[in-house]
């Protein structure tokens, strides 16, 4: 189960209304290797991997919520008092009229989340390789948006995030070698 | 000397329609050497520590690179 704190795990400020953006970040909200999409994917790893990692994937996947929320306010304010003639130009009218000023799950392109972003083969080397996969995927991800928005406060936050993906790839990494390690066999002298 | 960036010079041919970018850089971040953790790493300071998203130094990754020789702009 699960405990809730009130709070963003970081702070979340956006300088200017800006649908634009919100249209490029939501690729972190619903897209294949946005927050969801890991979240949902370690924390389903779980049941099938040594007991050595179990607790990283869960931590790790309770933090890719923590990032879905930030992502979330920060889309929400991006386009919270928008007028339609601004989602519009902002390439959001489809969105606009299906939503209205709702976040949804679906990537920058405008296609909805689906679970095929996500794998599970079952073995434990394959699955943690994919995970370091999707965490330097994501972190290219925020690259590209940092490069794309003019919102300092913004970008702010999106550093945040990037250096957190880092993180959880060396801790990704470290669980193939503790899989790895030999620790569990007879030694003879 | 370690640095998070890396650069390559792609080819241009006379023909191509955009002006040639001709340095291009990307990015190899300190998880791809650390391994495991050594075990007593510096670490910031917590209000240091929030604001990089990290506790040690040695995993900071500024972006964009803070000596401004990114391509792409």
């Amino acid at each position: 189960m699960w405990y809730y704190e009130k709070k963003l795990q970081y702070p979340v400020r956006v300088g200017s209304c800006n649908p634009q953006l919100a249209k490029y970040l939501i690729e972190q909200y619903g897209g294949a290797d946005g927050e969801l999409s890991a979240a949902l994917r370690y924390l389903n790893q779980r049941y099938t991997i040594p007991d050595k990692v179990v607790g990283l994937l869960t931590d790790i996947g309770t933090e890719e919520f923590a990032h879905l929320e930030m992502i979330a306010t920060m889309v929400y304010k991006l386009t919270k008092d928008a007028t339609p003639e601004q989602m519009k130009a902002a390439g959001l009218g489809a969105h606009y009229a299906n939503h209205e000023h709702a976040l949804y799950y679906e990537n920058a392109a405008g296609s909805a989340w689906t679970a095929t972003y996500i794998a599970a083969k079952g073995d434990p080397i394959a699955d943690l390789y994919e995970d370091i996969a999707a965490e330097e995927k994501a972190r290219a991800t925020y690259q590209w948006i940092i490069n794309l928005s003019d919102d300092p406060d913004l970008n702010d936050g999106l550093k945040y995030l990037r250096e957190r993906e880092i993180i959880h790839s060396q801790r990704f990494r470290e669980a193939v070698e503790i899989l790895k390690e030999e620790r569990d066999r007879q030694i003879f002298f | 000397m370690f640095t998070q960036v890396k650069y390559y010079q792609p080819y241009n041919s006379p023909n191509d329609p955009c002006p040639p970018v001709r340095v291009k850089s990307y990015q190899t971040p300190p998880q791809l050497y650390i391994g495991f953790q050594p075990p007593n790493l510096q670490q910031f300071s917590p209000k240091q520590a929030l604001y990089c998203g990290t506790l040690w130094p040695a995993f900071y990754s500024p972006y964009p690179d803070p000596d401004g020789r990114n391509d792409d702009k």
